[in-house]
C-alpha cells in the first residue's frame, strides 16, 4: 500500500530509530533539567512572595506575570539570538533550559501560591502562637498540606514543559523533533516524524492519565 | 508583685475602625481571668494582641514577663511563653495527635524526640486522650480535638494560656469535657485568660471577671462582684440577655 509506505515505512522507521532515541534522550535532558530548575525557582518565588517586603513582592508578581505572558518561542529566540548582542552567549542547550525554566518557575510559583493560600489561616495562626519560625511553619505545617493540592497542577506543568522542549529544535538543539526532521530529510520520507509523534505521545500519555487520577483522588477531599 | 502581663493604653484599629480604645490591664502570675462581653466587643482582639497575632498602635504597650510584645527577634520568645487555644482547634490535620503535641517543643525548644514524646503522652493522659495518640485529628470528636489543642499548647510549658471561646464550636454534649480539662488546669496554677460565654465556668473558676463592651473594659471584679452585683447598666443588660437564654 502506497500510503503505508509513505507514512509508516518500517524500514525507514527502523533506520531512523537510533537517531530518534538520541533525540529523545536530549529532550528528556532539557525537560527534566528545566522541570527541576522551575520547581526550585517557583517554590522559592512563592515563599519569598509571602514573607518578603512589599517591594520584593511587587517584583516577584511582575516576574510571574511577565513570564506567563511571553510566548516561549519568542523568549527562546530572544535568549538565543538577541542576548549575544549584549555579550551573553548561551549554548542551544542552555538557551532552551533557561527559557523553559524561567517560564516554568513563573507557573510553578503561581501553583504553589495558590496551594499555600488554600491552607486555612488558622494553620498559620496556630503555628505562630506556638512560636514556630517562618521556616518551620512552612516546612512542617504548610507545605506538607499544600503538596496534596499542588501535585495535580504541578504534574500538568511538567507535561507542558516536556511538550515545549520541542521548541528547542528552532535553536538547532538535536532534540527528538530536530532529529526527526533531519531523518525525514535524509530518507526523503515523513515516517521519522510520525515516529517522533508516537514517542511524544507514549511519553506523555501516562502522565496525562496520572494527572487525571490524582485530580480525582485529591478532589475527593480526605479531610 | 509585678504583673506577669501588663497592658497599657492598648489601641487597635482595623482600617479606620477602632476596635480597642486604650485598654489597661494587669494580670498576675497564676491568675485565672475570664473575659466576657457581647460579640464584636473586642475580646478576641484583646487576647490576640498579647501574642501579637494582631499588631497594635505603636504608642500602646503590652509586656509579658517583662518582655515587650512587638515585631522582632523577641517575639518568638514571647510566643513560646504564651500558649493559645482557638475556637476552631486549628490542629495540624496531616499529623497524628502525638506529633501535633510534640512538634513545637522539638522545633522551638530543641527538645529531643524521645523526651518530647514522653512529655506529649503525659499531657495527653492529663487531658484524658492517651488512647487517641496515634490517630489523626479528623478521626476525633470536637471535644477530643480541643483537648489535644490544650495539650499542644501545654507542651511548650507556657507561662500563660490564652483561650478564645474554646467551647463555642463544640456540640453541647462535648462542652463539659473541655471545661473539665480547663478547670483542672486552673487548679495547677497556670495563668489563664479565657474568653468565654460559659458564665457557669467563669463564676466557678475565675479569680477575676472582665466585662468588655465596645472595645473598652466596662467593669472588672471577682465573679460575685460581676455576676451578683454588677455596677454598670451595660453589664446588667448583657448578663440579663445571656442568663435568660
Ligand atoms: N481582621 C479584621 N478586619 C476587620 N475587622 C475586624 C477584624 N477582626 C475583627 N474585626 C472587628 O473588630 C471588632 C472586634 O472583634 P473581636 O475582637 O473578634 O470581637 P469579639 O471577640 O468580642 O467577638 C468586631 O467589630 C469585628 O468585626
Ligand atoms: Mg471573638
Amino acid at each position: 500500500m502506497n500510503l503505508i509506505n509513505t507514512f509508516f515505512n518500517v524500514k525507514v522507521l527502523l533506520d531512523s530509530l537510533p537517531q530518534l532515541l538520541w533525540g529523545l534522550a536530549v529532550t528528556l535532558q532539557i525537560g527534566i533539567t528545566s522541570i527541576l530548575c522551575g520547581l526550585a525557582g517557583g517554590l522559592f518565588l512563592a515563599v519569598a512572595r509571602l514573607y518578603s517586603p512589599p517591594f520584593c513582592q511587587f517584583l516577584i508578581r511582575t516576574y510571574v506575570d511577565v513570564f506567563r505572558s511571553i510566548p516561549l518561542l519568542v523568549l527562546l529566540i530572544v535568549v538565543y539570538y538577541a542576548l549575544p548582542f549584549v555579550g551573553i552567549r548561551l549554548s542551544p542547550f542552555l538557551s532552551a533550559v533557561t527559557s523553559l525554566s524561567l517560564v516554568s518557575a513563573a507557573y510553578t510559583a503561581e501553583i504553589f501560591r495558590a496551594g499555600i493560600e488554600a491552607i486555612p489561616h488558622g494553620q498559620f495562626e496556630a503555628s505562630a502562637a506556638l512560636g514556630l519560625s517562618n521556616r518551620h511553619t512552612m516546612v512542617d505545617v504548610i507545605l506538607p498540606q499544600a503538596v496534596r493540592i499542588v501535585i495535580p497542577p504541578l504534574t500538568n506543568n511538567c507535561i507542558n514543559v516536556l511538550k515545549d522542549t520541542a521548541l528547542a529544535s528552532v535553536v538547532a538543539m538535536p532534540d527528538l523533533l530536530k532529529q526527526a526532521t533531519q531523518a525525514q530529510a535524509l530518507a526523503a520520507n515523513p515516517t521519522p516524524l510520525i515516529g517522533a509523534a508516537i514517542i511524544y505521545v507514549m511519553l506523555l500519555w501516562p502522565m496525562v492519565i496520572v494527572v487525571g487520577r490524582l485530580e480525582t483522588i485529591f478532589s475527593r477531599g480526605r479531610r | 508583685m509585678a504583673a506577669l502581663i501588663s497592658i497599657r493604653g492598648l489601641k487597635k484599629a482595623f482600617g479606620r475602625f477602632m476596635v480597642l480604645h486604650g485598654i489597661d490591664l494587669d494580670i498576675a502570675e497564676g491568675e485565672v481571668v475570664c473575659v466576657i462581653g457581647p460579640s464584636g466587643s473586642g475580646k478576641s482582639t484583646l487576647i490576640r494582641c498579647i501574642n501579637h497575632l494582631e499588631g497594635f498602635e505603636k504608642e500602646s504597650s503590652v509586656t509579658v514577663d517583662g518582655v515587650r510584645v512587638e515585631q522582632g527577634a523577641a517575639l518568638a520568645k514571647v510566643r513560646a511563653e504564651v500558649g493559645m487555644v482557638f475556637q476552631s482547634f486549628n490542629l495540624f490535620p496531616h499529623m497524628t495527635v502525638l506529633r501535633n503535641v510534640m512538634l513545637a517543643p522539638m522545633r522551638v525548644r530543641g527538645t529531643p524526640p524521645a523526651e518530647a514524646k514522653r512529655k506529649a503522652l503525659d499531657l495527653l493522659a492529663r487531658v484524658g486522650i492517651s488512647e487517641q495518640a496515634d490517630k489523626f485529628p479528623s478521626q476525633l470528636s470536637g471535644g477530643q480535638q480541643q483537648r489535644v489543642a490544650i495539650a499542644r499548647a501545654l507542651a511548650m510549658e507556657p507561662k500563660v494560656l490564652l483561650f478564645d471561646e474554646p467551647t463555642s464550636a463544640l456540640d453541647p454534649e462535648m462542652v463539659g469535657e473541655v471545661l473539665d480539662a480547663m478547670r483542672k488546669l486552673a487548679g495547677t496554677g497556670v495563668t489563664m485568660i479565657v474568653v468565654t460565654h460559659e458564665m457557669g465556668f467563669a463564676r466557678q473558676v475565675a479569680d477575676r471577671v472582665i466585662f468588655m463592651d465596645g472595645g473598652r473594659i466596662v467593669e472588672a471584679g471577682t465573679p460575685s462582684d460581676i455576676f451578683d452585683s454588677p455596677r454598670e447598666e451595660r453589664t446588667r443588660g448583657f448578663l440579663r440577655a445571656v442568663l435568660n437564654h
